[in-house]
């Protein structure tokens, strides 16, 4: 969807453009496929040239021409910094605390921003068998911060998930440090309508800032629980020629 | 010391039904070769062990090989849905699929401790997860820090199968580019299979390559092209358009069956498979 129509760009490429602006340069990003590679590959060729890009499948500093079709494209290999194993990717550089940002998507994700990849339904009998956890349960917990990348609805924005891939602020305010986990967790949900990041007392998912054209009401009804909005609510400044030219120019390495 | 045989031969004398079997390869070097071998044999009832279960993992389950399959993440990568694999899980066909699932940090550390002889990995890691209730998991204290900690059960497959770029008659193994858990998957295995691009007189040395010495590994045996459609490195490049395409077959029971038994019941080896590929593509 377009968040206002004849704008010049879409809904998704706001997302990226968005997700992008938050990565200061040199931040170092541990990154999947689809959207959140997208905002990172964009950071990296704008504003961000020394943005580190991680993939999970070992390539640390990856520098990509296209954008991968998978997290193990070659061409993260050739252009990376190191090439290390499966098991030191995830216990030297994610578990050991040296990844700034990691983005992770999910099907659905609660008030508390906890994210579900795994199952639609009941696990044993379920109506949607998802691909499940991968890396995002220690990406959520031992990342610096975490963005979360998903369009707005009522089936994603739950008041109850189906299953808990990956913890955010669990039950609120204090869970994360009962669990043991690192990073601050989940900072921003970045959706085609807007903005949500946890209220500073209660960590609930607040919206916070909406896309040029949208309105608060449609984030409401796109959310399962009663949305928070936020007192002063930012409106993100419109995508500029210099990133909408960058982003167009990812492509993926099936399209080239 | 690594024999040097076929596959066929490597198959037959190594995997029997109801074994556990982990064929790695973390989007690079897939051993889809041998995944069709276990299929032509017939395998059934096996445990698959598999980080990132993807086409090769489809084909299997849809086959009827599988009988549980312990994963991290189960998908066509950048693609969707594993559409056998979902089959299986939703309506149970071809046969009903148990699962054990982790996460890549939990079954990275499950392999490294496989490797390793110990009993157990340690991460921090599942803590507030329904996962805890679908793995092999339990909590630990660290006996320095009195830290709580997961302790991920050692994963020790009765058959290791990996692809590498290749081998020298010694059976020692050389391999570059990503390297997953290639290395970890060999040596937590009782027993493993290598395929490899080529066999060389002598392995000269690659910066970066991880070398496994041959007195580690049960056999190696020859299968070029034997990762397609994932990617040697330095060989070829991934089919990113077959993982496109797979979407399509796998989608229905019918036309995924009628792809195995033209693709790879009816072939007898890689370069059969490879020439009806070749073929079918042609006749488009």
């Amino acid at each position: 969807m377009s968040a206002n129509g004849d704008a010049g760009y879409t809904a998704d490429e706001m997302m990226a453009v968005a997700a992008s602006r938050r990565l200061a340069d040199g931040t170092v990003c541990f990154v999947g496929i689809g959207l959140p590679s997208k905002a990172a590959n964009l950071a990296r060729r704008t504003h961000a040239p020394k943005c580190v890009l991680v993939y999970e499948s070992g390539t640390i500093g990856a520098k990509p021409e296209h954008l991968p079709l998978s997290i193990g494209d070659g061409e993260l290999a050739e252009t990376a910094d190191a090439v290390v194993s499966v098991p030191e990717i995830f216990a030297y550089w994610l578990q050991a605390g040296r990844i700034d940002v990691g983005f992770l998507g999910a099907a659905q994700i609660d008030r508390f921003g906890n994210l579900n990849s795994t199952v639609i339904g009941d696990y044993d009998h379920p109506t949607v068998r998802l691909p499940g956890a991968g890396g995002a349960p220690e990406i959520a917990s031992s990342c610096g911060e975490v963005f979360v990348m998903l369009r707005q609805s009522p089936r994603a924005f739950v008041e109850r998930l189906d299953f808990r891939t990956s913890v955010g602020y669990g039950e609120g305010r204090g869970s994360r440090e009962r669990l043991g986990a690192r990073g601050k967790g989940v900072t921003a949900v970045i959706t085609d309508i807007g903005v949500l990041e946890p209220d500073v007392e209660s960590c609930e998912l607040t919206l916070t800032a909406l896309q040029p054209g949208a309105t608060a009401e449609q984030a409401i009804a796109a959310t399962g629980w009663p949305l928070q909005v936020a007192r002063e609510l930012a409106v993100l400044e419109v995508p500029t020629g210099e990133e909408l030219r960058a982003l167009r120019g990812l492509k993926t390495t099936a399209e080239a | 010391m690594a024999e040097i045989v076929t596959l066929a031969e490597a198959v037959r004398e190594l995997v029997s039904d109801g074994q556990v079997v982990a064929l790695e390869g973390f989007t690079h070097l897939i051993p889809h070769a041998a995944g069709h071998e276990l299929v032509r044999q017939g395998r059934r009832d096996l445990t698959l062990v598999r980080m990132t279960p993807d086409v090769v993992y489809d084909q299997l389950i849809g086959a009827g090989c599988a009988r549980k399959l312990v994963f991290s993440w189960g998908g066509n990568p950048g693609v969707g849905s594993l559409h056998r694999l979902r089959d299986a899980i939703e309506h149970q066909w071809p046969a009903p699929l148990e699962l054990e699932e982790h996460s890549h940090a939990g079954m990275a550390a499950a392999y490294a401790a496989g490797a390793s002889g110990l009993p157990f990995g340690v991460l921090r890691g599942y803590a507030g997860t329904d996962l805890v209730e679908h793995t092999s998991i339990a909590w630990v204290d660290c006996p320095f820090t009195g830290e709580r900690l997961a302790a991920v059960r050692a994963l020790h497959p009765d058959v290791g199968i990996v692809h590498a770029q290749r081998a020298d008659q010694q059976g020692n193994v050389q391999l570059w580019g990503i390297a997953g858990v290639q290395k970890e998957v060999v040596l937590a295995s009782t027993r493993s299979i290598v395929t490899v691009e080529e066999i060389v007189p002598e392995l000269e040395p690659k910066p970066g390559a991880v070398v496994i010495p041959g007195w580690a590994v049960s056999a190696v045996a020859l299968a070029p092209h034997g990762a397609h459609p994932s990617y040697a490195h330095g060989y070829y490049d991934r089919d990113n358009a077959f993982y496109l395409a797979w979407d399509e077959i796998s989608r229905e029971r019918e036309r995924f069956r009628a792809w195995l038994q033209q693709h790879v019941l009816e072939t007898s080896d890689v370069d059969e498979y490879r020439a009806s590929l070749a073929a079918e593509v042609a006749a488009v």
